[in-house]
């Protein structure tokens, strides 16, 4: 008896040292993972006028100031078109890849049609090309119809949602578990595949939906190689990502540093709060697309 | 194996190509007048039987495609007679142009647009097999309609035509746009750049100011020449840096990824919400935000580096970016940062399907804890995201964001052929080629090997996975 008491005393013993170790695993590694936000928002505070706008060695700034802030709200570059631009684009990207991919799910998951399968394997080859190796002639392809430059705003959202349909994976992945004896039983009374869709299968479907609109509409943000190459030399039609890059890596960085900071901050807290808002049905997504693959 | 699959389908193949011309053939033969003029006149039958729509579509596709070919609407350069775009295009292809610009007193005369005629000679071509496959849909069409007819029956109304478009036709409806967009988005470009690797379209050979042309197999012998201007030791070591790295980014993250989930699904951990949502921050905020902050954070003049010295524990900055080996390490590190979370997202819910009583019962058997993980809870892992963990590294192959936000695929080698840096994946390398160099020949030669490595590694593995294998083994 007492040598039970003994075991199960050892092995709660054992567990809370389990634990302490653990916590310290945890503990060090949110340091990690935060330490760059806490950066960028450290820095995007400091004073321009007294420190200067590069880089320098210590994390806190000796003087915190909103400088940086109004350099970006004052109008002396086009920080508020970028957002603009950026937000237009993220707005119908997000809209229109979404339909666009529950049209192709709905159709491969519910319909049987000819070349359904070669379309499939097709598609799957087809992603295996380099996004990039595309960019010159879908480049030359955009200036026959005045969409770059100038008008690579509605260029870029066109070259986004035009391929879009390929990436049905997951969408499908989710259209596939809904029971297909519903889509029978309407079909019974009378419903046409059309109204399968909308009144039925949609409405069933927000997490993903959700999912997909939410994946879109974060992809914009970070677009920069193909928005850097088609607004190219223009200033006006940069989204945030071409134009923030720039700013770092110019050779004046040194001064745009603290300012690439601010615009970091002013860019991540509304992309991070929506996200936040809806992590739930990201999970949901991530998870089952990978277990579907 | 692979042989045993591809046979049947080989045969099955031409039987198909056989009957298509069986069907063509017979059914002029035994059609009636209107089927038969239909052969040239495209919808014609189905006018006549009274199925106005279709036949208006068949005749609509008939007069788009003539115009498009045969209608004189431009003059090409050295041929002052206008030509129909389609025919003009398709006769230039084989030269890609002969009619180099030149400079007539002030004035630039242009000559042929080579970039112009390769694109549209490749959407010609598809085009015309297009309109075939029309013409042979006609064909059937037509015969269909007939053996309605024949068998006594009526053949559709127009109206009920229409409204099958939302019914047993809605597939049609779906997947018309979406199939147009790819297509022209990404297949025709895809062909584009794939014949580009057969020319010398690179910058001594710029449209329109100059012609290019094509070079056969000249690229490809460019790439694995081991010369002193060849690409070949380049390549090699580009793409066994690309391999390294493929392998390291997916299965550390996926590790270590792994042993987070665990550790924060852990029985007694508390606030497991709290170190989830720190960690999915990463996911959250865009990475070119995170990602430049960090290149920067690790630079020669950048805070880790400036926080040392001052400290005096280094006496010369750590060379992050500029030393090749350390380059290296520090980007396959610093993706840990950036992939544990999403590992850890996708574990988490993974890990609580695992019945509790595999467990229990292991531990009665006396299992130890790493005996469990590795029995019962990587197995299962594994199985369950086997097709996961092919597409992270495919992925990863193509991680160009990664790369590019970092290092930019520094640091650069005067080893190295082609601009590329000793950090480059092939992808990052090709957008080197396309943006800095602008030969594109070359270009695209990469990016087709890209493809290749991509295909055969997929071709491989997913048939070995055991969730493809068997989708009922585990349970």
């Amino acid at each position: 008896m007492a040598n039970k008491k003994e075991k199960t005393a050892s092995m709660a013993a054992k567990r809370r040292a389990g634990n302490i170790v653990a916590y310290i695993i945890l503990i060090l590694m949110s340091i990690i993972w935060l330490f760059p936000f806490v950066g960028i928002v450290l820095q995007s505070f400091r004073s321009f006028d007294t420190e200067y706008g590069g880089m320098v060695n210590y994390l806190v700034p000796k003087q915190f100031s909103l400088d940086n802030y109004k350099f970006l709200f004052s109008g002396e570059t086009n920080f508020l078109l970028w957002y603009m631009n950026t937000i237009i684009i993220a707005f119908f990207v997000s809209l229109f890849q979404t339909c666009v991919i529950l049209c192709v799910s709905y159709a491969l998951s519910r319909m049987r049609f000819k070349c359904r399968d070669l379309l499939m394997r097709f598609w799957l080859i087809l992603g295996m090309f380099p996004g990039f190796l595309s960019m010159i002639c879908l480049y030359f392809l955009l200036k026959q119809f005045g969409l770059t430059q100038a008008g690579a705003v509605p260029g870029l959202i066109l070259v986004s949602v035009a391929s879009s349909g390929m990436g049905y994976y997951v969408c499908k992945g989710y259209f596939d578990t809904i029971p297909k004896a519903l889509d029978e039983a309407a079909r019974i009374d009378g419903a046409t595949r059309a109204q399968i869709m909308f009144q039925m299968i949609v409405p069933l479907s927000k997490p993903i939906i959700i999912y997909q609109a939410l994946t879109a509409f974060m992809g914009p943000w970070c677009d920069y190689i193909f928005a850097s190459y088609i607004a190219f030399g223009h200033d006006k039609s940069y989204n945030v990502a071409v134009a923030m890059a720039r700013w770092v890596n110019t050779n004046d960085y040194q001064g745009y540093f603290t300012r690439f900071c601010a615009g970091g901050v002013l860019i991540a807290v509304p992309v991070t709060l929506l996200f936040m808002a809806l992590q739930k049905y990201y999970v949901e997504g991530v998870t089952g697309g990978a277990v579907k693959g | 194996m692979a042989s045993a699959v591809s046979n049947p389908s080989a045969k099955k193949k031409g039987n198909a190509v056989l009957t298509v011309f069986q069907k063509i053939g017979s059914t002029f033969a035994k059609g009636d007048w209107k089927t038969k003029i239909s052969y040239l006149i495209l919808g014609f039958g189905p006018l006549l039987r009274g199925q106005i729509v279709k036949g208006l579509a068949f005749l609509a596709a008939e007069i788009a495609f003539l115009y498009y070919m045969f209608v004189p609407q431009m003059a090409f350069p050295g041929n002052e007679s206008l030509e129909g775009i389609g025919l003009g295009y398709l006769t230039r292809i084989t030269t890609l142009g002969n009619v180099a610009t030149k400079k007539v007193g002030r004035k630039t005369v242009y000559g042929d647009n080579s970039f112009m005629i390769l694109l549209f000679g490749v959407l010609t071509i598809i085009i015309v097999v297009a309109f075939l496959l029309v013409w042979y849909l006609n064909i059937c069409e037509n015969a269909e309609e007939e053996k309605l007819i024949s068998a006594g029956k009526k053949l559709p109304t127009n109206k009920k035509f229409i409204r099958s478009f939302l019914d047993e036709n809605f597939d049609k409806t779906l997947m018309t746009l979406p199939v147009v967009g790819v297509f022209l988005f990404t297949v025709l470009p895809i062909l584009f750049m794939i014949c580009v690797a057969f020319t010398n379209y690179d910058k001594n050979h710029q449209s329109p100011t100059n012609l290019f042309t094509w070079v056969g197999l000249q690229n490809f012998k460019n790439l694995f020449s081991f010369a002193t201007d060849g690409f070949g030791g380049t390549f090699v070591r580009v793409l066994g840096w690309t391999i390294l790295w493929a392998l390291l980014a997916t299965f550390i993250d996926y590790f270590l990824g792994l042993a987070v989930a665990m550790l924060i699904n852990k029985k007694g951990i508390r606030f497991k919400k709290m170190w989830r949502t720190i960690l999915v921050l990463t996911i959250a905020v865009p990475q070119f935000v995170s990602l430049l902050y960090i290149s920067k954070l690790f630079a020669n003049d950048g805070l880790i580096n400036g926080f040392l010295l001052r400290m005096h524990i280094i006496d010369d900055a750590i060379p992050f970016w500029t030393d090749p080996v350390l380059a290296k390490i520090t980007i396959v590190v610093i993706n840990i940062w950036i992939g544990i979370p999403y590992l850890m997202l996708i574990a988490t819910g993974l890990l609580m399907n695992i019945p509790e009583d595999l467990y229990e019962s292991a531990k009665i058997d006396g299992a130890n804890p790493f005996q469990m993980f590795w029995y019962i809870t990587l197995p299962y892992m594994l199985f369950v995201t086997g097709p996961f963990l092919l597409s992270q590294f495919t992925g990863n192959l193509n991680n160009f964001n990664v790369i590019y936000l970092l290092s930019g695929g520094g640091p650069q080698s005067m080893k190295m052929a082609g601009n590329a840096g000793q950090t480059d994946l092939l992808v990052t390398w090709l957008y080197k080629m396309t943006v800095n160099d602008t030969n594109y020949c070359m270009a695209a030669v990469i990016g087709i090997m890209v493809f290749l490595v991509t295909a055969i590694t997929f071709g491989k593995v997913y048939n070995m996975l055991p969730s493809v294998k068997d989708e009922e083994g585990f349970q």
